[in-house]
């Protein structure tokens, strides 16, 4: 039986594009806290996980050669734009401090899901070695 | 690869502070000039600011920040009366460049602290992609 990949590493393997992409939107909001009119987005992440891990974009393959739809999320639908806490006089949206916050956090959880999935690759070179 | 990415916008908005940062010195440097004729003054110098934006699979997103272009300030220069000044016109009055110390120095803070801003995402980005180069060990 061939080892499927997808099965064993389970969703953290999307996790982690996930959270690359949000550190891309992230970093654009905290790069563009002086530009004048700048709208912040952000990643809706639950969404996007539910979108790649259900048959919501699955498409049906009529043939065995048709590459399979599963897994590929909607990534850039769900960049969502953010509400202000505070206007601002020039019309950006970018709070500082949370965009900070939010993109260490999500450092943290790209951490997170690397660790998972270091442990997932261990796990099955244990049970490759005989020893 | 999408961690790719954070490096060129970092980067943008290193260079697009830089550029903000020199105009500050330059105002700063320029601060004291005068001239006897209102057109040939130094004027403040400021930077425009406009979010770069990506198509990426159908949806624009933002892939950073540049400088448009550079305004000139357009405050009134004040004037007063030096005659024994060799620049002073024909009246005897200077014109003193319309660069604000006060402001130019809150812009030249907010510049440093939003270069440093991008300096950590810079950071924080080659370490997560250094982890990512390791995984499975």
């Amino acid at each position: 039986m061939p080892i499927n990949f997808d099965k064993a590493l389970g969703s953290h393997e999307q996790a982690l594009k996930i959270q690359a992409r949000r550190a891309s939107a992230l970093s654009s909001n905290i790069v563009n806290a002086d530009t004048p009119g700048y709208k912040a987005r952000d990643i809706d992440f639950k969404q996007i996980l539910n979108n790649s891990k259900g048959d919501m974009l699955a498409m049906t393959s009529t043939d065995s050669s048709h590459i399979s739809t599963q897994g590929m999320g909607s990534m850039g639908m769900a960049l969502k734009y953010r509400m202000p806490n505070q206007p601002s006089l020039d019309g950006n949206t970018v709070d500082l401090d949370m965009e900070k916050s939010a993109y260490a956090e999500n450092a943290v959880r790209y951490q997170t899901s690397l660790r998972f999935l270091t442990g997932k690759f261990q796990g099955m070179m244990k049970a490759f070695r005989e020893d | 690869m999408s961690l790719f990415n954070v490096f060129d916008i970092a980067g943008s908005g290193m260079s697009a502070q830089s550029t903000r940062l020199n105009t500050v010195s330059s105002n700063m440097a320029n601060a004291n000039n005068v001239s006897g004729n209102k057109d040939e003054l130094y004027r403040a110098k400021n930077p425009v600011f406009a979010t770069v934006m990506q198509d990426v699979k159908g949806n624009t997103q933002s892939s950073g920040v540049r400088v448009i272009r550079i305004e000139e300030s357009t405050q009134e220069a004040s004037r007063r009366y030096e005659p024994n000044n060799p620049l002073a016109n024909e009246m005897g009055y200077v014109y003193q460049s319309n660069v604000n110390a006060m402001e130019e120095m809150a812009n030249m803070i907010s510049a440093s602290r939003s270069y440093q801003n991008n300096v950590e995402i810079m950071n924080t980005a080659k370490q997560l992609m250094l982890a990512t180069l390791k995984l499975g060990e």
